[in-house]
Formats: C-alpha cells, sequence, structure tokens
C-alpha cells in the first residue's frame, strides 16, 4: 500500500506554523516514515503531482494568488487543514480589515516614516503582481476546511496529535492543553 | 441580608442541591459546586443578565440564572447538550462580533472570554467574522480602553467607582452601537490597587492598566492549565 500524501503552505501567514511543525523533533524520522510529502515549502516541490490526503495551511487570504493556491489545494486534497489563528480568523494580518485597502497602501508606500518625501510616489501596480484584496480572509469563508488546529502558532504537539489521529483514521480527540489561542 | 436564611431545595440536571431563598440560580449552583458559565457576571455586582452566556431551562423556558431567583423545588437544566452548544453560539459570536487577536493580547491566558471559549472547545467560530471598525483610547495616564475586544458587559459600568463613588466607565448608545466610555480624568486619579481592579475586572483586555502588560509569563497564566470553572466543580468534591 502507498504512503499517504502530505502538502502544505503558507498564505498570508508568517511561517511560524510551518516552524511549529518541525518543532515535532525526532517525531519528524516516524513522520517521514509513514507519510510521503509532495507540494511544499518544506520539500520546496511547486506543483501538484498527485491526489494528496492532507493539506495543511497556514495563513489566511489576503490577495489573488492566497486564494488561487488555496482553491488548487482544495482541488487536490481529500482533507484539508485551517493550520493556526491566520488561517482560522485572518490573524494578524486582518488588522487591516477595517481600513480601506487605499488608505493601508498609501500608508505604506507614501506616508511611512521610511519614504523619503523627495522620491516620487510610486505605488506597485504591475500585472503581473497579485492583487490584494478587500480584507484579509479566513481559508474557511473561501473553500470548505475540513479541521481546524489553532494556535499562535498551534503546539507541535496538537500538530503531532491532529497527524497521527488522521493518520490512524481516529476522531481527533484534543485535551485542554492543546487547545490554545495563542 | 439580616433577615434569617430560609433554606430551599432544587435540582441541577437531576442533582439534588440545597439553597437560601433570594439567591439566584448562579449563585445557588456554584454553591453546590456547579458550575453555570457567565461572563457578564462579577460577584458583588449587581447582575447585569447581559451575556446570557449563563442562560439554563427550568420547565422548558429559558432564563439567564445570573438573574433569575431560585425557588423551592426548582428543577434546573444546566449541562445538557443543547444549552451547552447555545452558550458555545454566544461565545462565537461575540468572538467575531469584535476584533480578538488572541496572539497580540495582554490578557491573553487570564481572558475569560478566551478561557470559555477553550472549555468549549471553540476552534472555529460558526459564524462570519465582522471585522468591525473600532477604536483604541490610549490617551489616558493609566488605563487604556481598547474598543476591538469590549464585549459590553458592563462589568466596568457597574463595578469600578472612585471613593466618592463616582463612577468611572460609563455606555453610550444601544444594542450593537454600545460603546463604553471612560472619564480619563477620574481613571488618572484611581489609586494603582483600583487601577489594578479595573483591569481585573474586565474579563477581556478592554481595560488595561497601562505598562504593566505580559507580566505572568505563559504557563502560569489563570486558565493555562485547568478550564475555567474548575475551582467551582472542585470545591465540592
Amino acid at each position: 500500500m502507498s504512503k499517504p500524501v502530505i502538502a502544505t503552505a503558507s498564505l498570508a501567514g508568517c511561517f511560524g506554523c510551518h516552524m511549529s511543525f518541525l518543532d515535532i523533533d525526532e517525531r519528524i524520522l516516524a513522520l517521514v516514515d509513514l507519510v510521503e510529502f509532495n507540494k511544499s515549502p518544506i520539500n520546496d516541490i511547486k506543483t501538484f503531482t498527485k491526489p494528496v490526503d492532507i493539506g495543511i495551511i497556514e495563513g489566511g487570504c489576503c490577495n489573488s494568488e492566497n486564494v488561487e493556491v488555496l482553491r488548487e489545494f482544495r482541488k487536490h486534497c481529500k482533507v484539508l487543514i485551517s493550520l493556526g489563528e491566520c488561517a482560522i480568523m485572518g490573524g494578524l494580518p486582518a488588522m487591516r480589515n477595517a481600513i480601506p485597502v487605499r488608505e493601508c497602501l498609501e500608508e505604506a508606500y507614501f506616508h511611512s516614516p521610511t519614504i523619503d518625501p523627495a522620491d516620487p510616489k510610486i505605488m506597485p501596480g504591475d500585472e503581473d503582481l497579485p492583487i490584494i484584496l478587500d480584507k484579509v480572509y479566513p481559508l474557511h469563508e473561501i473553500v470548505k476546511i475540513d479541521a481546524y488546529l489553532p494556535g499562535c502558532p498551534p503546539s507541535a504537539d496538537l500538530i503531532w496529535k491532529a497527524l497521527t489521529s488522521l493518520l490512524e483514521g481516529k476522531p481527533l480527540d484534543l485535551s485542554y492543553n492543546l487547545i490554545k489561542f495563542d | 441580608m439580616s433577615k434569617p436564611k430560609t433554606p430551599i431545595h432544587f435540582t441541577v440536571d437531576g442533582k439534588k442541591c440545597q439553597a437560601f431563598l433570594g439567591q439566584t440560580i448562579l449563585q445557588a449552583a456554584k454553591d453546590n459546586g456547579v458550575y453555570i458559565p457567565a461572563l457578564c457576571r462579577w460577584e458583588g455586582f449587581e447582575p447585569a443578565g447581559a451575556c446570557r452566556v449563563c442562560t439554563v431551562r427550568v420547565a422548558g423556558r429559558t432564563m439567564a440564572a445570573c438573574t433569575q431567583p431560585v425557588t423551592e423545588g426548582m428543577a434546573v437544566e444546566n449541562n445538557v447538550p443543547d444549552l451547552q452548544d447555545m452558550r458555545k453560539s454566544l461565545i462565537e459570536m461575540l468572538f467575531v462580533e469584535g476584533n480578538h487577536m488572541c496572539p497580540t493580547c495582554e490578557k491573553s491566558g487570564n481572558c475569560e472570554l478566551q478561557a470559555l471559549a477553550y472549555r468549549f472547545q471553540m476552534l472555529v467560530p460558526r459564524f462570519p467574522f465582522q471585522f468591525p471598525a473600532r477604536k483604541v483610547e490610549a490617551a489616558g495616564k493609566k488605563i487604556l480602553l481598547e474598543h476591538n475586544r469590549c464585549i459590553k458587559c458592563l462589568r466596568c459600568v457597574r463595578g469600578v467607582r472612585t471613593r466618592d463613588n463616582k463612577a468611572v466607565f460609563g455606555a453610550l448608545r444601544r444594542s450593537r452601537d454600545k460603546e463604553i466610555t471612560v472619564d480619563q480624568a477620574l481613571a488618572a486619579a484611581l489609586p494603582e490597587k483600583q487601577a489594578r481592579q479595573a483591569m481585573d475586572r474586565c474579563p477581556v483586555g478592554s481595560i488595561l492598566r497601562k505598562e504593566v502588560g505580559f507580566v505572568v509569563p505563559i504557563g502560569k497564566r489563570k486558565y493555562d492549565k485547568e478550564p475555567i470553572g474548575s475551582d467551582v466543580e472542585k470545591a465540592k468534591d
């Protein structure tokens, strides 16, 4: 029997959830025996090459590229996991959600303290750049999500528990100390 | 409280309990080691019935346990699946109604809203996030008011007063437009102990004593190890 396949991605996140994933320490050796990794920043595979059993995504959706990657994951993954505060509720990037996009961009490119007043005011607008969304969206507001692992970052123990439960086909039974939002 | 206390009997989920006439369901349940989750409740303040997280059911009718007096023979439903789910949905509503960014909050780990979300195993709210535009009032000398996190429980309005009994906090408007205001002059004059109390009495991270954030390390905060309500449930074991 072939091994279950895992894929991961970081959208509007800080890669902290991926770092926490690596914090499973020596258990990663067991994981390598148990599963095969497909598209993921961990192995640098850029495109899906086969159907995936478990997709894990950190970060919310802040631009058109995030949405595209998320939909791609939904298409290829049997089970899709929303990993961490940003994926679940937008997190820190969502702090801009009550501010109009134009105001945010003008603050960053026109008025920030590091802008030289003598410089021409340029806001990046190349057609090759992903378009910034009106606000940062949690993943489940864009595609169907099957499981949520909260935390900033979610602890390595939580990620390990969720993965092993899924691989063993057991229901996810989370103890009190595993659910933390910070 | 000078009248003689008459003992009365009631049940919570079938458990026989004893109370005194005049006690609310919530108080009486607590004295019998039964935890009814609540947010706007603060022992010693006039109950407000604002958050409805303490909703119980008696004779088929739902009611706020913090305001409803207990009566002889009352059969209270508390820990039943549909009520628990309703409470959970109320907590979820509070999460989507404001901007609750736990990782950035000084109150994280000591926050009662977060602790209830942990207790109810809220992994994601079932409602869409509102991301309202709220402000931060940081100009005060001692007290910072973070409206993004306010759940309008009115604990501060009811319970934070100066020595000459002036209210430090007030409420503007009604319903979802309700907003808490602070008299910064009175707040600045609060003695240190009272300023800290104001922060402690806020169930979330909305009222903060300035310059003292993140004092208790992760792992030693109030709700790091045990769910909210454990103290009530343990007291009678």
